[in-house]
Order: structure tokens, then sequence, then C-alpha cells
């Protein structure tokens, strides 16, 4: 499929392009979060230590929600790609379940954690961990705006052109979000747990 | 309005409805079952007292980039396509800038933490 002299790319193309440059200022800005955790992370100060706080079996429950959520995503554009106006919602519907549920299930970590004294304020380390957990979540909660928008957009204009481009935005900003959980996962709780 | 809108879409992004290079539900699915197969991988690896564990840190590093190799191609489609040379090129960068966030601010940081003298000792040195 090579486009060398065919004129301009199709704007699916394009927009992708644009939003994939958008995705990777996004994980360079976690990037330095990234940095910031794994300079502090044995900076406990006397506190509770990534091996005390971290329970393995919460996490895997979460990942494995951001995993299928991810799935269901992809599944949802290629149900819209074909038409298949009702499995798009189904997918869809089951994406913002699995989201929440992940969200849910980190939102009573942190609960826990700050009712056992171990909130931000407690140790360097601590503050590090609820800022790049945190903007995660904090990025998983506007996707989860956003899908609810665009499912909106799409059951009042229809799955034209634009809505579909907007879509396709979406599940890649899904889809990067699942690389950054892979990221955080493996230096924050599986070497962190210890 | 929603005529110049449909009007717009039947026109300028004529050509635009088949060949989407957005994979299909083989490829989604085979992402899945690596993803999982990684991940699955990397909780035991953490878990397991069979390996030798400062080994263990670089091949649960090993397993993470992995999976996001899997994620990207499989689930983002950043492949080998000739659509794909721009975002591939991007993602080279991306790469190139976090590495050196990353690397650059656990280096420095070691550097000082080893090079520093104690509070004690400067302590010491203002008396």
């Amino acid at each position: 499929m090579a486009r060398g002299g065919e004129g301009p790319a199709p704007v699916r193309i394009v927009v992708a392009y644009g939003f994939w440059i958008f995705l990777l200022s996004d994980i360079i800005m976690f990037s330095a979060l990234f940095a910031t955790y794994a300079v502090l992370s044995g900076q406990t100060d006397g506190g509770p230590s990534a091996h005390k706080l971290f329970e393995l079996r919460h996490v895997g429950i979460e990942t494995l929600c951001l995993l299928f959520s991810s799935y269901t995503c992809g599944l949802g554009i290629l149900a819209v790609g074909r038409g298949h106006m009702r499995g798009f919602y189904l997918c869809f519907a089951l994406t913002f379940v699995l989201g929440a549920a992940f969200l849910g299930l980190e939102l009573s970590e942190f609960v826990g954690m700050v009712a056992h004294g171990a909130g931000p304020s407690r140790s360097a380390f601590l503050s590090a961990f609820f800022s790049l957990v945190g903007l995660h979540g904090a990025h998983v909660t506007a996707g989860l705006t956003w899908l609810t928008f665009m499912v909106a957009q799409t059951a009042v204009r229809g799955p034209r052109d634009f809505v579909r481009r907007r879509l396709l935005c979406f599940s890649l900003f899904w889809h990067a979000l699942d690389i950054i959980w892979v990221a955080l996962l493996t230096l924050v709780y599986l070497m962190g747990a210890r | 309005m929603e005529e110049y809108a449909g009007q717009q879409g039947s026109t300028i992004e004529a050509g635009d409805e088949e060949n989407e290079s957005s994979g299909s539900i083989a490829t989604y699915t085979a992402g899945l079952g690596f993803a999982l197969l990684l991940t699955g991988t990397s909780f035991l690896v953490s878990q397991t007292n069979l390996l030798w564990a400062p080994g263990v840190p670089a091949g649960l590093a090993v397993l993470a980039i992995a999976q996001m190799g899997v994620h990207l191609v499989f689930f983002l489609h950043i492949g080998t396509g000739s659509d794909n040379t721009n975002n591939v090129l991007a993602l080279a960068f991306g790469v190139l800038i976090v590495t050196l966030i990353v690397a650059g601010s656990l280096w420095i940081m070691a550097n000082l933490n080893t090079n520093m003298l104690p509070a004690s000792a400067i302590m010491e040195m203002q008396r």
C-alpha cells in the first residue's frame, strides 16, 4: 500500500499520527514521574516500605481488568468499522465497566493505605508513589469520561467518518494507558513487593 | 450542518472506508493472549524463590519491555507498513527521550548520593 506519489495521506492516517505524537508526549511526562519514583522508592523515612504495603492479588485483578478493557475496546472499534452497532455498544459498555472496576480497586487501595497512616505525606517514597499511580488513575478517569461522551456522540450522530476517527483516537489513548500500566506494574508493584 | 458533515465525509475521505489497518479479531485475541502470558510470567517470576534473586529485576524488565512491544504491535498497530513509517520514527524519538530522562536521572542521583557527605560531616565542617 505505497502512498508515494498518490497525493496527501488520508485524514484518518494524519489524525492518528497527530494523536500518536500527543500520546508520546504524555508518555514522556510519565517518564519523569517514573524516574522520580525510581530515585525515591527506598526513601521511606522509617515509614512503611513497598514490601509491606502492596498486595499482589489485588494488583493482579486490576491488571486483568485493564487488559480485558483494552481488548473489548479494540473489538468495539472493529465492530463500528463493520457497522455492527450493537456489538460496538456492548464492547464499549464492557470497556467502561472494566475501567470503572480498575478505578474502584485502585481507589480502595489508596483509601486503605491512607487509613493505615501511609498517605502521600508520610515519606518521599509514598509521595512519589501517589503521584505516579494517581496520575495514571487520573488518566483512566479522563478516559472513562471521554468514552461516555464518545458513546453519546456515536448514538446521536451515527458512525460517521469523523466520529470513527475520534473513536480511533480514544482507543489509542486507552491502549497507551495499558502500556503505562505495564511499566507501572513492573517497577512499582512487582519489583516493590519482593 | 448535518448535510455538510456528511458531504465532507463522502468527498475528502473517499476510499478511507476499507483498508483500515486496525487489525482483526484474531490480532486482538493474539495480543491479549501474549499479554496475559507475559503478565502471568511476570507475577510468577516476582513471587518464586527458585530463581537467582539478583537476576529477577532484570528478568522483570525484559518481560515488561516484551509486553509493551506486544501492546504496540497488536493493539496500537505500530508495525512495518508504509503508512506507519512516521509513527515508528516518532516512537523511536519518544523512546530516546524517555531513556534519557529515566537513565539520566538515576545516574545523576546515584552519583550525588555516593559523593555527598553525610549530614553529620557537614555539621562538623560548619563548626
